[in-house]
């Protein structure tokens, strides 16, 4: 039972937060918020990762898998609609980048609202005829919608077929700082913003009616549609939502990247971001923070196995969700219910 | 558009069908998974792969076959094909139970929440296809020719390929094989019974533990058969090919009603003829588009699958 208790972080954390007065709880929130923007300066740590650069891959995985892993997290975790082809809407999202970046002179902070509208909409096209469908076959039929939308990317000529596209221009800069490419620190500042952004969305959205409606669903979404919740229009909410997150990291990710190709946009980044999700404790927006950028790090700060890495990654999956299947740091026991009748449907 | 389908119709539809029974064996591995467990195998597609190894094993490693060897004859034939196909059949159900045990057992009894098992799932999966990625050095391994790719005959203008009859034949009688076996014996009728209410089965009598474990057995068989006939047809294989293949096993078992047996042979020969057509149209590269909306459409007007309410009464 002691054991038990020390590990729960979840609770030790929450005790820290409920105790503290408004004074407290902004001297919390902004030495920590001080803390990750002081990151990048820690590559010469133990943190360091052995080839890749210790910056660059604080933007991307660990970053863009934080900030992907929360859209994907208001789908999944506060609705409790499966979706595997998140990847779509990162796609979406770096293909607006790259097409407008390229045909037009827009600059990345003009092209990011398209970027977000574009994939909403395409949230509201496939969300519109398939979220009537439940469970596993949302996710079959979410899976298929990743996957047509690489394989349009792959085979049409305006997107340049395999080839990608490159010399995506990089984001002007934001007064004295600089996006470099040998020097990512600016870029992560941007995306830690981006982060703290969507978790203050969805602390708003959590506590007010779309959160009670997405609650109600997850539940048990019989009993939320004879309560009075209009569910199809919530969970296209939900659904364009996390759209809208996964947009502007692809935005974002094609800005930095500098170029794309359909290859990047494989079924294996939504499942990599649904684990992010799970593993960290679904439905947690620390959970999921904690998740992400334990799976985003973890595979370059082992690069030194270098070719085993994925394997441990996957032993590391199996564990881990043996010994903790609600995830490292899982929500609230109140808000379980439903997942152990989701479990026996 | 049109001309190259019309054509070659007949050879089409042979290929198609040939394919479509591979995919018919993997989706039973999805398909009777998912009945008694209500989970999708996300780990069915390495098993499927590592399947694959174990005809290429025997061709080459047991039998000693190279690549510029003769093909073989008369009864040498017909024990390298025997033997490889249960080579496949024995490393595939393997791989299934152990990935039962590593993977679902823990947490099944638990009754933990869903997703937490399609994680532990999908980390199988990965440490699957890695190890033989790292066994592999990533390379494409091609598999000798034990069966020539001779021409029987030709049928309206298509040529029936040994291999292709071999597969179509064989995998047939698989299927019925696995078919008979859930609706005779009694070890089949637990399954039925633990997929249509598990409480009630456990009430029965019925060991749960066991018949799970026989049911990723039983689907590990029909996936390493189907791992054996690609090998025929294809003739060689790679650590991430399960992944392609899986896939499509997968909708065409969602396709015909995921979680009953007909519906994955239906679904399985549809798809493969589909795709088969799909790509004469328009084109090889669009052939999974063709897939995926074809298969968002019968999900919209039939959720339960295409052949899903006939066969299977509608759980509760």
């Amino acid at each position: 039972m002691k054991l038990r208790n020390y590990w729960n972080l979840r609770d030790a954390g929450a005790q820290l937060w409920e105790g503290s007065n408004r004074k407290g709880r902004v001297t919390i929130a902004l030495s920590a918020i001080v803390l990750v923007a002081l990151l990048p300066f820690a590559g010469a740590s133990f943190l360091a990762t052995p080839i890749a650069a210790y910056d660059a891959v604080l933007v991307y995985p660990v970053g863009v898998f934080v900030l992907m892993a929360l859209g994907l997290n208001i789908v999944v975790g506060k609705s409790g609609m499966l979706d595997l082809g998140y990847v779509a809407f990162f796609a979406i999202g770096a293909y607006t980048m790259a097409l407008m970046g390229t045909l037009t002179s827009l600059n990345t902070w003009q092209i990011m609202p398209f970027g977000i509208a574009f994939a909403m909409v395409a949230g509201v096209l496939l969300g519109l005829p398939t979220l009537r469908l439940r469970g596993d076959y949302l996710a079959i039929v979410t899976l298929g919608f990743g996957e047509i939308v690489r394989l349009i990317a792959l085979n049409s000529s305006w997107t340049k077929g395999p080839n990608g596209i490159a010399n995506i221009p990089m984001p002007p800069d934001i007064g004295p700082l600089e996006f470099k490419l040998d020097d990512q620190k600016v870029f992560f500042w941007v995306v830690v913003v981006m982060i703290l952004l969507t978790i203050w969305m969805i602390r708003r959205l959590s506590i007010r009616r779309p959160g009670r409606a997405w609650e109600a669903i997850r539940q048990d979404e019989d009993v939320a549609e004879l309560l009075g919740v209009h569910t199809l229009k919530y969970k296209i909410w939900s659904f364009s939502l996390g759209a809208a997150v996964g947009g502007a990291a692809g935005v974002l990710y094609a800005s930095k990247n500098l170029f794309i190709a359909p290859e990047m946009f494989t079924l294996n980044v939504s499942i990599l971001i649904l684990a992010c999700v799970v593993f960290g404790g679904i439905g947690n927006i620390w959970g999921v923070v904690v998740g992400a950028t334990i799976l985003g790090y973890l595979p370059d700060r082992i690069r030194f196995i270098s070719d085993a890495r994925l394997l441990v990654f996957g032993i590391v999956l199996v564990v881990v969700m043996n010994f903790r299947p609600d995830g490292l740091l899982p929500r609230k026991k109140r808000e379980k219910i439903g997942e152990r009748a989701q479990a026996r449907l | 558009m049109f001309e190259v389908l019309i054509d070659q119709f007949w050879s089409l539809t042979i290929a198609g069908i040939a394919l479509g029974f591979i995919y018919v064996l993997i989706s039973l591995g999805y398909t009777m998974v998912y009945g008694v467990l209500r989970m999708i195998n996300f780990a069915n597609s390495e098993i499927f792969m590592w399947g694959t190894f174990g005809t290429v094993i025997t061709n080459r490693d047991i039998f000693h076959y190279t690549q510029t060897s003769e093909p073989a004859k008369g009864w040498k034939l017909a024990l390298v094909l025997i033997s490889a196909l249960l080579m496949s059949m024995f490393v595939a159900a393997l791989t299934a139970v152990f990935v039962e045990f590593v993977a679902y057992r823990r947490l099944r009894m638990k009754g933990t929440n869903r997703l937490a098992t399609l994680i532990s799932a999908i980390g199988i999966s990965i440490a699957l296809a890695e190890l033989m990625r790292l066994l592999t050095d990533s390379r494409p391994v091609g598999s000798p020719r034990v069966l020539e790719k001779m021409i029987l005959t030709e049928v309206w203008g298509a040529n029936i390929r040994l291999d292709t009859v071999v597969t179509i034949i064989a995998a047939a009688i698989i299927y019925i094989l696995l078919e008979r076996f859930i609706q005779l014996s009694r070890m089949g009728k637990a399954i039925r019974a633990v997929s249509q209410n598990e409480d009630s089965a456990k009430l029965m009598g019925v060991n749960l533990n066991r018949v799970i474990t026989v049911t990723f057995l039983v689907g590990g068989l029909a996936t390493g058969a189907a791992g054996f006939f690609y090998i025929t047809v294809f003739e060689y294989t790679k650590f991430n090919i399960g992944f392609t293949m899986g896939l499509a096993a997968f909708t065409a078992a969602v396709l015909g009603g995921i979680g009953n047996i007909r519906g994955a042979f239906l679904g399985g020969l549809s798809l493969g003829l589909l795709e088969v057509y799909a790509s004469a149209v328009l084109g090889t590269q669009w052939k999974a588009v063709t897939v995926f909306i074809v298969l968002v459409l019968v999900l919209l007007f039939k959720p339960n699958g295409l052949f899903g309410e006939a066969v299977q009464q509608t759980r509760a």
